[in-house]
């Protein structure tokens, strides 16, 4: 995996639009974070996952990479930095914190990732709980299933969850690949496909839990 | 219950100016601790004779004020019918709550006034809440505080147990208040633990937390990196701690009396009185290999032998119960024993051999012990506490210990926010009317993990009202959860339908109604400190504060822009409000401000039309993204 190229400071982007700041009612960039005049912590605008902790929007990214920037964020955005100020800039951070807190949630989880870069390319995917029209899926899923419930013992368990971990390994290096080709179709496949995965690993803990006490 | 209706973005929280001290305080279900931190370096505050352990006990007399700790112990064998222990496990309870935890309470426990509100306990006389109760301990670990430094202490970060849910936290928050303590933060008792223990060993990799306490079990994995104090997941149970042992012990001596053939009828004393029998013996078979205790009720006390096997035997259950969350944790976490790289232990429960040995088997290692398990959780609070008062290169990012959803049709839960999700956190969905012409829409918010209602535990109810008539799924009702960094959950609902919208905001609020509030307030000696009208006026200076600074910036940026006598009449409202933030009186803050707001407008808008003169445009996200790397 290679390392993302950073915007450095001299290849930034134009000023943007302006906007009053709340606190001095002088201009400020709308994408500030902080005033430039008095400091005061801004309001979380209206960008996606990735601007918003400064990654560029693909597949690909390194988890350390994404990690350093949540922690950069977060080490000015906390309202643990806010403590003793007053009311609305302990609120302003708070919101600050959850942006960061959710497109951190999303972005770390390839799953998730993948979805949300998929609804991003305007392609969005089905929610929850609705029909998936996968024929092959479904397939898959019946008689994956049908093995997890004849499974009466945990050695026989641990052949099905080996297998169903190999699975997930290669749904996630395929969704990548699609990603890398630009091959949408196989991208939103593949994250459906490891949806139903993830769902199938949570089956098999519960089913675990009852063979460990005897049930 | 008690909903607290605020605009969006007003933090319900008032703050105080820099003056005092700010602790860290370990509100513990047996023993309270406090610690104070400078530079860096965390001490627990200690009495003369250098115990730094308050017991969490309250003793109350028909006639003078209520004693609390080592005293009040004493108390608990003269007159056990006016001492209070282990409170903080009602802390945010209802009557229904008590009666699912058995009746091992040696409490007379009443049903509070009002609906879904906080039990009361009957003690000399008088019933008494759970928050005041807590609130003479804080009180206590504050004046242990002043006495230590000889400065006034006002502020503290106070730690609850991880699993606490939204009603205990409340709870614990106003007891603070009723201390006249302002609550920088709620901190989990775990990642203080963490925090003491990350920065003393300068430790770097995954640790769990095993915290035992009196009453509350928690588990947390935590990842150390860099001075970033993360929470993986976490995990526990509000209702499983030493106090369980003590118990099982006491019922043990009890069925032997009943062997011996002696009577078992006993007041609520004497249950105090057998508990503290149990207790001695369970600390004791930490040492030696056997004893006997002797039980003293009606006038036939009662002699009973117990050994380490025995004790082990009786509370084994208990310690698997431990043993079955930290497993789940670590299934949470999507990781295995050896991911670990050690477990500090916390909580004076983990003094016991069996649940030692039992750690060691789970980890494959000996959990780590330097630090005292007694005092871990406070030292952690007290560098919080400093961190949030005079700054910090640590960052401490917790989670939701619990799930929060929203009751759906047939009785189910709609999870909102999952478990373990690092707060603060935001999160949103929406919902329609099932009916044709519906104009009102009840929300139910309940927090748990199982998918029925009826199994998870109600925090709120509220109803939407005026909502257009329409089809039924035509209306879009978007229900937002937000958790604050203090882990306190507040429900907003907006309905968006064509040109229509309607914003309230929900706050769950348990048993104290604003008048049984209001009278804590005014029975406590410190009131004055922590009258909400004090309150509001520590807010309007700091606000107050944060205008004149922004002004002098916008000045030295742009003041250019003035003529003299504009520049005259800015500076004189200025003055004015530095005048006025200086007096007692809110109102007078209020319309300075709003002079000062009005005068400067004018320059606002030149400032405005200037525009960014410098290549200048603010931390935005690119800029601040080149430092962090
Ligand atoms: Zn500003």
């Amino acid at each position: 995996m290679s390392k993302i190229e950073l915007p450095s400071a001299a290849a930034q982007q134009p000023p943007g639009p302006l906007t009053p700041c709340w606190s001095c009612k002088g201009p400020v960039d709308a994408r500030a974070l902080f005033c430039h005049t008095c400091g005061a912590v801004q309001p979380p605008r209206g960008i996606d996952h990735f601007a918003r902790l400064a990654l560029p929007a693909m597949f690909e990214i390194p988890i350390a990479d994404l990690e350093r920037r949540y922690f950069g964020f977060q080490r000015y955005l906390h309202p643990d930095r806010f403590a003793v100020k007053s009311a609305k800039e302990k609120a302003i951070s708070q919101q600050q914190a959850a942006a960061l807190n959710e497109a951190y949630e999303v972005l770390k989880n390839p799953l998730t990732r993948g979805a949300y870069l998929l609804g991003l390319k305007g392609n969005p995917l089905p929610g929850d709980g609705q029909t998936v029209n996968d024929p092959e899926l479904l397939m898959e899923a019946m008689e994956t299933r049908e093995a997890l419930a004849d499974a009466k013992d945990a050695a026989s368990l641990k052949g099905i969850a080996d297998r169903a971990r190999g699975d997930f390994e290669t749904a996630q290096r395929r969704l990548a690949t699609a990603f890398a080709e630009d091959d949408l179709e196989g991208a939103r496949r593949t994250v459906l496909r490891l949806r139903y995965l993830e769902k199938f690993r949570d089956e098999l803990r519960a089913r675990a839990i009852n063979i460990a006490q005897g049930k | 219950m008690l909903l607290e209706i605020h605009e969006p973005g007003a933090s319900p929280l008032p703050h105080a100016d820099d003056v005092g001290v700010a602790v860290g305080i370990d509100l513990g279900t047996t023993n309270t601790v406090v610690a104070y931190a400078h530079a860096g370096k965390p001490e627990a505050l200690r009495d003369p004779d250098g115990v730094a352990l308050i017991p969490s006990i309250v003793a109350y007399r028909e006639s003078s004020q209520a004693t609390v700790g080592e005293e009040a112990r004493r108390l608990l064998l003269d007159n056990p019918h006016n001492v209070v222990s282990s409170i903080k496990r009602l802390m945010g309870r209802g009557i229904a709550d008590v009666k699912a935890l058995g009746g091992t309470l040696p409490y007379i426990v009443e049903p509070g006034t009002g609906k879904n509100s906080m039990v009361q306990l009957r003690i000399a006389g008088k019933a008494r809440s759970p928050v005041e109760i807590s609130a003479e301990i804080l009180r206590a670990a504050r004046a242990r505080a002043e006495q230590a430094l000889g400065r006034t202490v006002d502020r503290a970060v106070i730690t609850v147990p991880a699993y606490f849910d939204d009603a205990a936290r409340t709870a614990t928050r106003d007891a603070a208040r009723v201390a006249g303590l302002e609550v920088l933060r709620l901190v989990n008792e775990p990642t203080a633990a963490a925090l003491a223990y990350g920065l003393d060993k300068h430790a770097e990799g995954v640790f769990a937390v095993y915290d035992l306490g009196g009453g509350t079990f928690d588990f947390s994995l935590l990842r150390l990196e860099k001075g970033v104090f993360q929470v993986l997941a976490t995990g526990g149970d509000a209702a499983l701690g030493g106090d369980d042992f003590d118990h099982a012990v006491a019922e043990h001596f009890l069925a032997d009396r009943k062997a011996q053939g002696k009577p078992l009828a006993m007041d609520a004393g004497e249950v105090k009185l057998a508990l503290a029998s149990a207790r001695l013996a369970k600390e004791c078979l930490s040492r030696q290999a056997e004893g006997v205790w002797s039980l003293d009720i009606g006038d036939l006390p009662s002699r009973h032998r117990l050994d380490v096997a025995g004790l082990e035997g009786l509370i084994a259950p208990f310690v698997a119960r431990t043993m079955a969350i930290c497993r789940g944790v670590l299934a949470d976490a999507g990781m295995g024993v050896d991911g670990v790289k050690g477990v500090v232990l916390v909580g004076g429960s983990t003094r016991v051999p069996l649940v030692r040995r039992e750690v060691e088997a789970l980890f494959g290692q000996p959990p780590l012990q330097d630090i005292d398990p007694d005092e871990v959780v406070a030292l952690g609070a007290a560098l919080q506490a400093e961190a949030l008062t005079v700054g910090s290169d640590t960052l401490l990012l917790d989670v939701t210990p619990l799930s929060l959803g929203i009751e759906t049709i047939g009785g189910l839960v709609e999870k909102i926010v999952p478990r373990n999700t690092p707060i603060p956190v935001s999160l949103a969905q929406e919902f329609t009317t099932y009916q044709d012409s519906q104009t009102g829409m009840a929300l139910h918010v309940v927090q748990g993990e199982r998918e029925k209602v009826e199994d998870c535990r109600s925090l709120a109810r509220f109803e939407l009202l005026g909502i257009p008539p329409m089809t039924a799924g035509a209306a879009r009702i978007k229900v937002s959860f937000s958790v604050d960094a203090d882990g306190l959950l507040t429900v907003s609902a907006l309905e968006k339908t064509t040109g229509m919208s309607q914003h309230v905001e929900v706050k769950p609020s348990y048993g104290l109604d604003d008048a049984a509030m209001e009278r804590m307030l005014r029975d406590s000696i410190e009131h004055a400190a922590s009258d909400m009208s004090e309150r509001l006026l520590t807010e309007a200076r700091v606000d107050a504060r944060r205008v004149t600074l922004a002004l002098d910036a916008a000045l030295s940026a742009d003041g250019d822009l003035l003529a003299g006598h504009e520049r005259h009449q800015i500076d004189a409202a200025r003055t004015r409000l530095v005048l006025a933030a200086e007096g007692g009186d809110r109102d007078a803050i209020a319309a300075a401000m709003e002079g000062l707001e009005s005068i400067v407008k004018p320059f606002a808008e030149k400032r405005m039309d200037r525009g960014i003169r410098q290549a200048l445009t603010g931390v935005e996200v690119e800029r601040l993204a080149a430092k962090i790397g």
